[in-house]
């Protein structure tokens, strides 16, 4: 068993309405994923289901070798819930203490609270954090007794630019350590940077599910070659490669991953009259725009 | 197991410690027995009974209303005001199973509410016995009707608990356990005085009614603390029904019903989905 999270053809049917449709899905030991989608697209619904909290109306979830919400799956998994709460009477201390006890490893308290930046307050009642206090909190309750198995429900939610480095900084440290990290989140420029593959919910379809590269393969969606051009020459230019003139100076051209360097060398033979090439690759914005609308650019 | 139930106690603990809860359940329940012990202190002397007994007698009737009531206002938002603040699901991801968040959060509670019931009534009781008198039998009394009104709590507690995973929201629980402490200490009682009238002294009055009676854990914990002591049925005089049941009914009914309610929280919680 190489991985440490299967999902097959799992559905999720809510009333009538099929909330999941036949998803498949697997996750490595050490390997990051990003889980993105429309709101209501099922990302919860489906963490919920890897968890047990929810129970699938079809196809089946393995974690390791074992059912979700089995007791070996509940010991192997951390769960970072959207907006996450805890019992405001309690403090931060006392609230990990509680989730350690429970979780059976004797993890030291204040370290993991210094992690996550929660150090000078960690004797204050919940009920005085702030957003991303709570979102500290709950990262931290993630990192106890090394989980094979971390699922984060939008976990740089309330968090400032900071914070958010330092989350991912976490999330590499768990992938690192082995840990299986599948995030659903809506913050496409983080994710990019920071995972290993994208799998992307439509409607509660998986429509798409690979590497970044892949995925651009895939969608065919056209880099942008911006030429800056020396004095007068735009015009020219523009004539030459077909390209579109934006302004004075500058002319675009697309062109598919194949005819890339094609282009370029084209555009090199003109010699002095090109002052520059900025080139720009499709971005995940573009892509996930892609395949959330069903395959139109 | 028993590390993870622990653990759940002693946070639920420290959160009844924390809002209050333990402090204003303690302070109702001294207060009324205090009140009542000091309203019924006339007719002692009448009796020939000291006056703890006549106080533990006041107390039983006092104790009938007010446990189940502070069991179901503590009991009521265990699970749907966990699942209300978004606590609830985080907590079910952890190895500890239903079964033993449930014991964990019961442990608790019980503890609280004996905490309660010993300071508060047996406050009213030491005043009780300084002012009037005590003897050996109505300290045993005393002490039974602590220990039978910790365990009437403790049914009330599961019994909330069982609305508490029902109900959609806190305040439809709220409401569910306000109702239900309705039927089981006021209305129950009602009807079967009701069908006794009707019934006129026939087959139902002598044979059925007592057993129904005793079914009502409110009612097992009325008869066992009477029937179980002389002075205190005297003094009540409520022996008649008690009177007509073999003497382990009541004390079997108000043991049986914490199991009975912790199998019907367990089941409705197995089914709810945080
Ligand atoms: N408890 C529930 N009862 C009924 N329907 C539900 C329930 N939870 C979720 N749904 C429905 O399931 C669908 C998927 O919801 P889900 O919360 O999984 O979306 P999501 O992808 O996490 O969205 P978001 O990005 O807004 O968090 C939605 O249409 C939602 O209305
Ligand atoms: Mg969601």
């Amino acid at each position: 068993m190489d991985k440490a999270l299967i999902i097959r053809a799992a559905s999720k049917y809510r009333g009538k309405v099929r909330v999941l449709n036949d998803i498949d899905l697997c996750v490595a030991p050490g390997e990051r994923v990003a889980l993105l989608g429309h709101n209501g697209a099922g990302k919860t619904t489906l963490m919920k289901m890897i968890l047990g909290l929810t129970p699938l109306s079809g196809g089946e979830i393995t974690i390791g070798a074992a059912r979700p919400g089995s007791a070996a799956a509940r010991r192997d998994t951390a769960f970072l819930p959207e907006s996450v709460n805890f019992h405001p009477t309690l403090t931060g201390r006392e609230q990990l203490t509680l989730f350690a006890r429970l979780a059976g490893g004797g993890a030291d308290i204040e370290a993991l609270l210094d992690r996550v930046g929660l150090g000078e307050a960690m004797d204050n009642r919940i009920a005085t954090y702030s957003k991303g206090m709570r979102q500290r909190l709950g990262l931290a309750q993630v990192l106890l007794g090394r989980p094979k198995l971390a699922l984060l429900d939008e976990p740089t939610s309330g968090l400032d630019p900071l914070s958010r480095q330092d989350l991912y900084a976490i999330i590499d440290e768990l992938a690192a350590q082995g840990t299986a990290v599948l995030i659903a989140s809506h913050a496409l420029t983080e994710v990019e940077a920071q995972t290993d593959r994208i799998a992307i919910l439509r409607q509660g379809l998986k429509v798409a599910d690979d590497t970044l590269a892949n995925l651009s393969r895939i969608a065919g969606l056209p880099t942008r070659l911006r030429i800056l051009a020396r004095s007068g020459q735009a015009e020219r230019i523009a004539d030459e490669t077909g390209g579109i003139r934006i302004n004075g100076t500058s002319v675009e051209i697309y062109c598919d991953a194949d005819t890339k360097m094609m282009e370029l060398r084209r555009i090199a033979a003109m010699g002095d009259a090109v002052a520059d090439v900025e080139m720009t690759p499709p971005r995940l914005e573009d892509l996930y725009r892609y395949y959330a609308k069903g395959g139109q650019a | 197991m028993i590390t993870r139930v622990f653990a759940i106690a002693r946070a639920e603990m420290l959160i009844l410690r924390r809002n209050w809860w333990l402090v204003m359940a303690t302070g109702i329940m001294m207060l009324f027995a205090l009140a009542l012990t000091f309203a019924g202190s006339a007719p002692s002397g009448a009796l020939g009974v000291d006056m703890l007994t006549v106080s533990v007698a006041s107390m039983t009737t006092l104790a009938v209303y007010l446990a189940p009531l502070l069991a179901l206002m503590m009991a009521f938002d265990t699970i749907a005001g966990e699942r209300d603040r978004g606590t609830l699901a985080l907590l079910l991801t952890y190895p500890a199973g239903r079964g033993e968040v449930l014991l964990g959060k019961l442990a608790a509670q019980v503890t609280a509410l004996g905490i309660a019931t010993t300071l508060g009534l047996g406050t009213a009781g030491v005043v009780a016995a300084l002012s009037g008198g005590a003897g050996e039998q109505s300290v045993i009394a005393l002490a039974r009707l602590i220990v039978t009104a910790t365990l009437l709590g403790a049914v009330f507690l599961v019994l909330g608990f069982v609305l508490s995973a029902l109900a959609k929201s806190p305040a439809a629980a709220a409401g569910l356990a306000a109702g239900l402490w309705l039927v089981f200490v006021v209305l129950f009682d009602l009807g079967l005085l009701g069908a006794v009238v009707m019934d006129d002294g026939g087959f139902f009055t002598r044979v059925i009614f007592p057993w129904v009676m005793v079914a009502n854990p409110a009612d097992a914990f009325r008869v066992w603390n009477i029937a179980a002591s002389d002075g205190v049925a005297m003094v009540s005089g409520l022996g008649g029904a008690a009177q007509m049941l073999p003497s382990w009914a009541a004390p079997a009914s108000l043991l049986l019903w914490p199991f009975i309610g912790f199998g019907m929280a367990r089941a409705a919680f197995a089914r709810l989905e945080p």
